[in-house]
């Protein structure tokens, strides 16, 4: 319950930035709500003037009846106005929050991108908002609309008969009581509801998003199953949930009947008494009627604000996740690095349970080429993550230049490498801005110079519309390597410092690589290199190649010293023609 | 769209009793103004305090019938409509499970995505709508006609007018609006590419410090979605308050006209009233069909595209029949070498590509051999690996396995005797043993645990000490690129496949691993006909028959040795790749 109010102050926090156009709403809300309150009023006055044959008042009628038209046009005129007013607040606070919560997206430590289902929280920053979105649109046009309407009938019905509004009022309770008694009920089914159709994203992502594995394997029927099962559990939360929340309408309307039955048993003795008219009573049934009308409408909105309460929740607690800390007021800015790196005293591990990186030291030289090497799963891609401070060491410290990254802007830091991943990442757009994607501003000189240096250019020239052609999420139809000869591209426009390179060139053919190769011992000239790579030529070539084991540098030196050491290295060089 | 109601169908009896139990407490609804002019007429005309007890008994007792049937329709209806959308999904992640290689590339994953997610639940809704209001609104409109007329013919024209008045304006929205609707629904499956597309890329966006133009670029496609959403807000929020004016309207005539009937005799005062509370009446009605309708052009617009869906059809299907498949294994069974795939004169070309990706393929690969396939980056090596399970089919010529066309196969029959690497090793969320068995559904551990150690993986399982227990995140993401590969090759051999596909899939492994994966698959694939696709020469220097690609076509076949002295392309890659001694060694 103390949740669900956090959530609710936190919308409100959200709906403050349009205060004045909230005012002017419910001002229209107020102007709707008085007129179309009248017109009953109107409409009983007017069943006063025709009681009976020869007892008919024309003149009265006609006047009341004008009167009656003006009102129902001004009423009208103001719930326009307001419902666009509403529309328009809503729209913008959910574009507000879901902007926010992207933004925040992107401050998240890469700890927790990395450890949570893309599904689960793209879900959150689509399907949760949209839900919240309907629920607050309802709220915003309903709720204020609901509760002026049973003030407004509440103080009519009191200045035209204060007891047959006391038999009302009297009712009432009995209605608020159970909308509220159900929509405490339902918030818990509508959580879980949520909930599981979370899992479900996360499974449809999984499966959809890799179905040409799930083909290779005919997996489609475990796919299919798995699926069902969460299926099942989510029909039986829906049904519970659609259920218990739809009692909400015919409850209420039950306890409206009874209003309107207490309005028509004492009004009818007011009027034998003479206490009432008959044109008044039949104004207080008509608000009877109206009266049914806010406590449905409120039950709903009710029902669907548990809803989007739960989906909010769920949308905040993403905002509430702990973003990667600020930044040191005295950050430096790493202006021009001259390629010094020093790993001192390094700890680091993914989960506390298994130490992965214990006591790495490493000193850089600038311009040096450091090939890390080793078994799969030693550390060399958690090196990178260090290095580029996607993750912060556990303890010792990591320098570029003489500042520990720490005290430096992310910005700069980062600036100052260029990298290409094992994983090629593309975004949908065109070729050309994926290759100036480091570089937003670049020419096309610079950007076909770079395409052409990452030999990239001719196979570019062949698509249908070259540079223009619009590539989809992820790559799309190109093959690996082409995705790969565009990340390359991508950092030949940039030359920044210090290169990091994951196994770049693992799904390029030789040839190219060779030329490749080329292109980049010219990028790396005087250009500090770390190179995650398996390739007996950039192995060759290094200053100093790293072997890896278990987190730990085992082995430090060149080809030829590792080779007469007989170490590890060795072990690692020879074997490799060991199964040709 | 009409075929989404066949999901209906197991709930026949809810979808009828839900609407026809909301009709019977609507009748219920309808007599209450009757009573009340009865009230009127009877009772205080003639001071009769019984009567009125009696009728104000009578409208509580409509009021408790009202309600039972009421939650009755309720329950029918949730369950129906929950009951369907159950039904739907299932189906529709069977039926996209069903789809080709082709059509996941030209659909794409991320609309598949929303169609299984958002679309279906909308339409969920819509449906239980539609069964709980869609018969009980318009029932109580000519309902209350109905009643009108039985008052007074002359009043009762008001309503005759009212009520098309009243459909043009609710469905003239309505049919400006639906079209608008699928165009923020567009702009949405926008915002939430912008978003997958940031999650996945976080590493390559920071590295590149665009954080504040992908903000940017997100903020530019939220406020487009916002300017459609607000656009066709304005157009709905057209409804209330035009249906107000008429209704109110049609309250001023009826008066007028009362008036006159009262003078002259024909009804009374309490009927007077009876005809403006039905008019009432059909405004709350209205109210709720507009906004039921707003809800409902939704949903409609969400069934269409979840419909369209089940209109992309896969482009591979089982051969009619399903030719039986015991033959070949006695074919592999046979004496001396068999032919165990086979490409004659195949071309191939990607949808909508005019170029062909792959043309004039032939070459024999026999049982227990090992295929080196070696080429250029778009040279054609994935293709044709993903020909030969059938990932698409062929422009000309033909694929065959065992001597029969795969076109012949049953899928299933076909694709169970392949193992395949993909390029991109992923993993699933779940056990080890249960990514394993992915493989073949009933290994045991001694058969994991065998595949593990010739896909060189052991070393490291044994090292987590959680065996084949230890939990697996989406992706793998808890692997590393090393891991995640020798897994997805364990994967493969878990099947004891009669052919093995090795996409490039060693890509990630360091020398000795690679070299200890190779020897081990030879040694532990007897039988086994092995794709090898690399890029490394190393790596298929070995094998029996290595075929070089170059642009789409075939450079070279045979050994290495043979090669060397006869395909130029293959020298090229060989010494560009080693030294002159390490390739003349072999």
């Amino acid at each position: 319950m103390k949740k669900y109010h956090s959530t609710m102050r936190r919308i409100l926090n959200y709906i403050g930035h349009y205060k004045w156009g909230v005012l002017v709403s419910l001002l229209l809300a107020a102007v709707s709500v008085a007129g179309t309150l009248y017109v009953p009023i109107l409409t009983g006055e007017a069943v006063d003037r025709i009681v009976a044959p020869g007892q008919v008042d024309f003149e009265g009628l006609v006047q009341i009846l004008i009167r009656m038209g003006v009102v129902i046009a001004a009423a009208a005129a103001a719930q326009w106005l307001m419902n666009h007013i509403n529309n328009q607040i809503t729209y913008r606070v959910v574009k507000d929050i879901r902007t926010r919560a992207f933004e925040h997206l992107e401050q998240l430590p890469l700890r927790y991108v990395d450890s949570h289902p893309t599904g689960d929280v793209v879900s959150r920053i689509i399907a949760d908002i949209d839900q919240f979105s309907d629920g607050l649109l309802m709220g915003f046009t309903q709720l204020f609309t609901g509760v002026v309407t049973i003030l407004g009938t509440l103080g009519f019905m009191f200045y035209i008969n204060p007891l047959i509004a006391a038999v009302v009022v009297c009712l009432t309770p009995v209605s608020l009581v159970v909308a509220s008694f159900i929509a405490r009920r339902t918030y818990i089914m509508f959580q879980h509801q949520s909930e599981t159709r979370g899992e479900m994203t996360s499974l449809i992502d999984e499966m959809l998003g890799n179905q040409k594995i799930v083909q290779a394997f005919a997996h489609e029927e475990e796919a299919q199953q798995q699926f069902e099962e969460i299926n099942e559990r989510l029909r039986g939360y829906s049904l519970q949930a659609i259920f218990f929340s739809s009692i909400t309408n015919p409850a209420t309307r039950f306890v409206n009947g009874l209003v309107y039955a207490g309005v028509g048993i004492t009004g009818a003795f007011a009027a034998v008494h003479g206490l009432l008219s008959v044109g008044q009573l039949s104004s207080f049934l008509s608000y009877a009627n109206q009266y049914t009308k806010p406590f449905n409408e409120i039950s709903g909105v009710v029902t669907e604000f548990q809803n989007a309460l739960a989906s909010a929740s769920r949308v905040f607690a993403l905002i509430d996740e702990e973003p990667i800390p600020a930044e040191d007021a005295d950050a430096v800015d790493l202006r021009q690095a001259d390629g010094h790196v020093e790993l001192d005293h390094v700890y680091f591990s993914y989960t506390k349970e298994t130490p992965l990186i214990e006591d790495f030291n490493l000193k850089v030289e600038p311009g040096q080429r450091i090939a890390i090497v080793g078994p799969t799963g030693c550390g060399k891609s958690t090196v990178i993550n260090l290095l580029m401070r996607f993750y912060d060491v556990d303890s010792g410290c990591i320098r570029v230049s003489g500042n520990d990254i720490r005290h430096m802007t992310r910005k700069s830091l980062r600036a100052g490498y260029g990298m290409v991943l094992q994983e090629t990442w593309l975004k949908a757009g065109t070729i050309r801005e994926n290759i100036a994607y480091g570089k937003p501003d670049a020419t096309e000189e610079e950007i076909v110079r770079a395409a052409k240096e990452a030999h990239a250019h001719s196979f570019i020239r062949r698509m249908p519309q070259g540079y223009d052609t619009v590539i989809s999420e992820d790559g799309g139809s190109l093959s690996q390597g082409q995705k790969q000869l565009l990340c390359i591209a991508r950092v030949m426009l940039t030359l920044p410092p210090m290169l990091i390179l994951d196994e770049a060139t693992s799904s390029i053919d030789t040839r190219t690589e060779i030329r490749i190769q080329k292109a980049f011992d010219t990028l790396m000239e005087g250009r500090t290199s770390f190179i995650v790579a398996h390739r007996l030529s950039t192995i060759r070539e290094a200053d100093v190649i790293l072997v890896m084991r278990d987190g730990h540098i085992v082995e430090q030196g060149r080809h030829e010293e590792l080779l007469e050491r007989g170490g590890f290295y060795a072990k690692l060089y020879n074997s490799q023609f060991a199964g040709a | 769209m009409k075929e989404l109601l066949k999901y209906l169908k197991a709930y026949r009896l809810e979808s009828i009793l839900a609407p026809l139990f909301k009709m019977l407490e609507a009748s219920f609804e309808l007599f209450v103004p009757l009573v009340m002019a009865r009230i009127i007429d009877v009772g205080i005309k003639n001071e009769d305090m019984t009567y009125i007890l009696q009728m104000g008994g009578v409208l509580v007792l409509l009021g408790v019938i009202g309600l039972t049937c009421s939650l009755t329709a309720q329950y029918f209806s949730a369950k129906a409509a929950v009951g369907f959308g159950t039904a739907l999904r299932n189906d529709l992640f069977r039926h996209i499970n069903r789809l080709s290689y082709r059509e996941i590339d030209t659909v794409g994953t991320a609309t598949l995505i929303t169609r299984m997610t958002s679309d279906i639940n909308q339409v969920q809704s819509g449906v239980n709508l539609v069964l709980r209001l869609f018969l009980r609104s318009p029932f109580i409109v000519f309902g209350a006609m109905i009643m009108a007329f039985t008052i007074d013919v002359k009043a009762a024209l008001v309503f005759v007018a009212a009520i098309p008045l009243l459909s043009v304006v609710v469905f003239g929205i309505l049919l400006v609006s639906m079209p608008l609707y699928k165009k923020v629904q567009k702009q949405l499956d926008q915002v939430l590419l912008t978003t997958r597309e940031n999650l996945q890329g976080a590493r390559v966006v920071r590295a590149f410090n665009r954080q504040e133009d992908e903000i940017r670029r997100f903020r530019e496609e939220n406020d487009l979605l916002v300017r459609f959403q607000v656009f066709v807000g304005k157009i709905s929020a057209l409804m209330n308050p035009l249906t107000f004016v008429i209704i109110n309207g049609s309250v001023i005539a009826l008066v007028w006209i009362g008036g006159w009937q009262v003078e002259t005799g024909v009804i009374t005062q309490g009927e007077v009233v009876a005809l403006v509370n039905y008019m009432s009446q059909i405004l709350v009605e209205l109210v709720k069909l507009a906004n039921l309708i707003i809800t409902i052009s939704k949903s409609l617009a969400c069934a269409g595209r979840v419909s369209a869906v089940f209109h992309v059809t896969g482009s591979i299907q089982d051969p009619e029949g399903g030719a039986a498949s015991e033959q070949k294994a006695e074919a592999a069974g046979g004496n001396g070498p068999v032919c165990r795939v086979e490409f004659d004169h195949m071309d191939f070309c990607y949808a909508g590509s005019p170029e062909p990706a792959l043309s004039g393929i032939s070459f024999r690969a026999m049982a227990g051999q090992t295929i080196g396939i070696i080429g250029g980056t778009g040279s054609g090596k994935s293709t044709l690996i993903n020909l030969i399970p059938r990932f698409y089919d062929v422009s000309g010529g033909a694929v065959r396995v065992d001597g029969r066309d795969v076109r012949e196969y049953p899928l299933g029959d076909l694709r169970g005797g392949i193992g395949v690497v993909p390029q991109k090793a992923v993993l699933f969320k779940g056990t080890l043993r249960e990514n394993m068995q992915w493989g073949k559904k009933d290994a045991s551990d001694e058969e994991i645990w065998q595949a593990l150690t010739v896909a060189q993986a052991r070393e490291f399982v044994e090292e987590k000490n959680q065996g084949l227990d230890m939990e697996i995140q989406q992706g793998g993401r808890n692997l590393s690129g090393g891991q995640r590969q020798r897994l997805t090759i364990a994967r493969a051999l878990v099947r004891r496949p009669r052919i093995l596909i090795l996409d490039d899939s060693a890509s990630a492994l360091d020398f000795a691993t690679d070299a200890a994966l190779r020897e081990a698959i030879k040694e532990n694939t007897k039988d086994m006909t092995v794709f090898l696709v690399s890029q490394r020469a190393t790596t298929v220097q070995g094998a029996d028959q290595i075929l070089v690609l170059d642009d789409g076509k075939l450079a070279g076949a045979g050994t290495h040795k043979e090669l060397l002295d006869t395909c130029q392309v293959y020298r090229e890659i060989c010494f560009s790749q080693l030294s002159e001694k390490e390739v003349r060694e072999h």
